[in-house]
C-alpha cells in the first residue's frame, strides 16, 4: 500500500467518534477495532485510505491495524454492496433447512457467498448462529433480523431494502 | 418482582421489553441500593452461599471467582469487571433475550458486582450482530445515568461506576475470556496464556473479573432475598433458576426460566411442545454446538452441572439443538466442524490444522467416498485434539465434544456411510 498523501480522509463526525472511544479507554491504541467499527459503519467498508488515517489518528502502523482488520469478520475490507445480507449456517438453522434457505437466497439475488448483486445492491455473505435459533432458519440484512425465513416472503423482505 | 422468576418472570407481567420505570415498579434497583450500603467482602460472602455458579457454560463459582480480587479496596489503576455478551455459541438465544428485555436486570447486577470486587469501570462486551440488544441496553444504561443508578457518586454514596458497551467485530473466540480482553484492548483475538488468570492480571493487566450476561442477571435477587431463598428455587444441589431453551423440530421452540435442575423430558415435552408430527428425537447436544450428545436413555436426567456431566456431557449454556431422525448424524457433525474450523483463531497447530482436516473427512463420508479405517482416525484425532492439556484454549477440545460422542451414539450410520458409500438420508 503506497501511503496517500496527507489529506483529511475522515470526516469530522467520524472523528469526533472516534475520540469519544479514546476519552473512555487507557490508551489510544485500544480504540483500533471501535475507529475501523465506526468508519464502517459511515462508508460500508475500511479503504485502504481510511486505515492510513485511522492509523495516524491513533499512533499505529497501518499493517498493524491490518493485521486487526483481517482478524475480524465484521470488518469489510473490500467495498461491499448498500446492504449485506447474512445467512445463519449454525447448528440449529442447518437442523431447519439453513441449505435450501441458502440456495433459495442465491438464486433470488443471482449472486453465491460473498458476491455483491451487479446493481451494487446486495452482498451475500454467510454468518454463524445469529442467537434467534427458536426462529430458525434465520438471516439478516443490515441490522434487521429475520426469523423462520422462507422464499414465499422474499419480495416482501427484500423490497424494503432499496 | 416475580418471585420465581426472578430473571425474565417480570417481562411476561409487563408484556415486553422492561423500561426503568417498569423495572421500578416492579422493585427494581432496591438491591442496588441494599448492596450499595453492604461492605463489599459480604456481598461475595452472600453469592458464594447462595451458590451461584456461571451460566456462561464452565459453571465456575460466581462468588470463589469474586473472591480472587480480595485485598485493599484501592488499587493503583483500578479493577475491571467485564460482561461476556459475546453469545456466539450456535444454538444459544438466551443472553439476547434478556439484554432486550430486561436490561436494567444485567445494569443492576453490574452495579452490585462492580461494588462487590471495588471496580470503577465495568464493560459490556457486546457481539456485532446483536443490533436490539445493543440499542435496549444502551437506553438502559442511559437511563440508569440519568437517574444517578451509574457515574459519579452513585445514589448520594461516595462509589463511582462507569459503565460502557464495546461492539464487537466478530469472531466466536471472543467469547473466550482471555481473546475477549485481548478484542476489548482492540488486539487480535488470540487467548492469552493463562495463569496469571484474569482476576489476578486481565484487562490492560488489570485485575479483572468476567461474568456471562445471565450469571450477572441472577445477583440482584440474591440480594433482595438471600442465600437460602436462592437456594431453594433449584431442584436438586444446584441453586436458582436457569433459562432454558429448546431449538430444532419441536412443536414450541423457545425458552423458559425454570427451576435449575428441571429434566430434559419436562423442558422438551412440557415446554417445547414435544416433537413435531412425523418426526422422532435421535438425540439433542444439551447446551450448545461444543457439548456432547445425549440420546433417548438420558431424557429423565436433571439439567443440572453435575448431572449432566456424569452422563457424559455438559450443561454448558442450558439451550438444547435437537437432532431428529431426518438428520443426517453425520452431516451434522460436518456443519459443526464446519464452525469450529473456521472460527479457530489460528495459533496451535492441532486446532488450526487439525480441524480442518476433520471437516474433510466427514465430508468425505458424507458424501460417500469414506474409507475403511476412516472411523478409527476420527476416533483417534477426537482423542488427540480433544485432550486438554494439547492446545492453548479450550476451542479445540470442545470442538471435538459432539464429535467423539457422535461417534459412540451414531456409529451405525458412519459405518453404513462408508459400506454403502453414499449417504442413506439423501
Ligand atoms: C471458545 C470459547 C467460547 C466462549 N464463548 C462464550 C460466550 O460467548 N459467552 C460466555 O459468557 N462465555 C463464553 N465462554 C466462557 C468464558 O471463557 C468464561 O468462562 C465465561 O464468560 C465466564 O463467565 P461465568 O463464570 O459467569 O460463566 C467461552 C469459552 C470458550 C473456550
Ligand atoms: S485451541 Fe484453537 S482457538 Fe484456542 S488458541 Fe489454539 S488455535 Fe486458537
Ligand atoms: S443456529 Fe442459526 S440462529 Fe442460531
Amino acid at each position: 500500500m503506497a501511503e496517500p498523501a496527507l489529506i483529511q480522509v475522515l470526516s469530522d463526525e467520524e472523528i469526533r467518534e472516534i475520540e469519544e472511544e479514546c476519552a473512555h479507554l487507557p490508551d489510544r491504541k485500544s480504540a483500533a477495532i471501535d475507529a475501523m467499527m465506526i468508519v464502517q459503519r459511515h462508508r460500508g467498508w475500511v479503504s485502504d485510505e481510511s486505515l492510513y488515517a485511522i492509523g495516524r489518528l491513533l499512533g499505529m502502523s497501518v499493517e498493524n491495524l491490518d493485521s486487526i482488520a483481517t482478524f475480524y469478520n465484521l470488518i469489510y475490507r473490500k467495498p461491499v454492496g448498500r446492504h449485506v445480507v447474512m445467512v445463519c449456517d449454525s447448528v440449529s438453522c442447518y437442523v431447519m433447512g439453513a441449505d435450501g434457505l441458502r440456495k433459495a437466497v442465491e438464486e433470488y439475488l443471482g449472486v453465491g457467498l460473498g458476491e455483491t448483486t451487479e446493481d451494487g445492491r446486495f452482498t451475500l455473505l454467510p454468518i454463524v448462529c445469529l442467537g434467534a435459533c427458536d426462529r430458525a432458519p434465520t438471516m439478516m440484512i443490515d441490522e434487521e433480523l429475520i426469523g423462520d425465513a422462507t422464499a414465499e416472503g422474499f419480495d416482501e423482505i427484500f423490497g424494503r431494502f432499496d | 418482582m416475580d418471585d420465581v422468576r426472578p430473571l425474565i418472570g417480570i417481562v411476561d407481567t409487563v408484556g415486553g421489553p422492561v423500561d426503568l420505570e417498569a423495572y421500578e415498579a416492579h422493585g427494581g434497583y432496591v438491591a442496588a441500593r441494599q448492596a450499595l450500603a453492604t461492605d463489599p467482602n459480604d456481598i461475595i460472602d452472600l453469592v458464594s452461599e447462595a451458590n451461584l455458579r456461571g451460566r456462561g457454560g464452565a459453571g465456575f463459582g460466581t462468588g470463589m471467582k469474586w473472591g480472587f480480587t480480595r485485598g485493599p479496596a484501592t488499587t493503583p489503576g483500578g479493577k475491571y469487571l467485564v460482561c461476556n455478551a459475546d453469545e456466539m455459541e450456535p444454538g444459544t438465544f438466551k443472553d439476547r433475550y434478556l439484554l432486550e428485555y430486561n436490561p436494567h436486570l444485567l445494569v443492576e447486577g453490574m452495579i452490585i458486582a462492580a461494588h462487590a470486587i471495588h471496580a470503577e469501570t465495568a464493560y459490556v462486551f457486546l457481539r456485532g450482530e446483536y443490533h436490539d440488544p445493543y440499542r435496549e441496553l444502551q437506553k438502559a444504561i442511559d437511563d440508569a445515568y440519568a437517574k444517578g443508578y451509574l457515574g459519579k457518586r452513585i445514589l448520594g454514596t461516595d462509589i463511582n461506576l462507569e459503565l460502557r458497551i464495546h461492539r464487537s467485530a466478530g469472531r466466536y473466540i471472543c467469547g473466550e475470556e482471555t481473546a475477549l480482553l485481548n478484542a476489548l484492548e482492540g488486539k487480535r483475538a488470540q487467548p492469552r496464556q493463562k495463569p496469571p488468570f484474569p482476576p489476578a492480571s486481565g484487562a490492560w493487566g488489570r485485575p479483572t473479573i468476567v461474568n456471562n450476561v445471565e450469571t450477572l442477571c441472577n445477583v440482584p435477587a440474591i440480594v433482595r432475598n438471600g442465600a437460602e431463598w436462592y437456594q431453594d428455587l433449584g431442584i436438586g444441589d444446584d441453586a436458582g433458576t436457569k433459562i432454558y431453551g429448546v431449538s430444532g423440530r419441536v412443536n414450541n421452540p423457545g425458552l423458559w426460566e425454570l427451576p435449575i435442575g428441571t429434566t430434559i423430558r419436562e423442558i422438551i415435552e412440557g415446554h417445547a411442545g414435544g416433537m413435531r408430527s412425523g418426526y422422532r428425537l435421535r438425540g439433542l447436544l444439551p447446551g450448545g454446538a461444543s457439548t456432547d450428545f445425549l440420546v433417548e436413555e438420558h431424557l429423565d436426567l436433571a439439567m443440572d452441572y453435575g448431572t449432566i456431566q456424569a452422563a457424559g456431557s455438559r450443561m454448558g449454556t442450558g439451550t438444547m439443538i435437537l437432532m431428529d431422525d431426518s438428520i443426517c448424524p453425520v452431516n451434522m457433525c460436518r456443519n459443526l466442524e464446519h464452525f469450529f474450523a473456521q472460527e479457530s483463531c489460528g495459533f496451535c497447530t492441532p486446532c488450526r490444522e487439525g480441524l480442518p482436516w476433520v471437516e474433510e473427512l466427514l465430508t468425505d463420508i458424507e458424501e460417500g467416498r469414506g474409507k475403511e479405517g476412516d472411523l478409527e482416525l476420527l476416533d483417534r484425532n477426537a482423542m488427540f485434539i480433544g485432550g486438554t492439556t494439547n492446545t492453548f484454549c479450550l476451542h479445540a477440545p470442545g470442538a471435538m465434544e459432539p464429535l467423539a460422542s457422535a461417534l459412540k451414539y451414531f456409529r451405525d450410520d458412519f459405518e453404513e456411510h462408508i459400506r454403502a458409500g453414499r449417504c442413506p438420508y439423501r
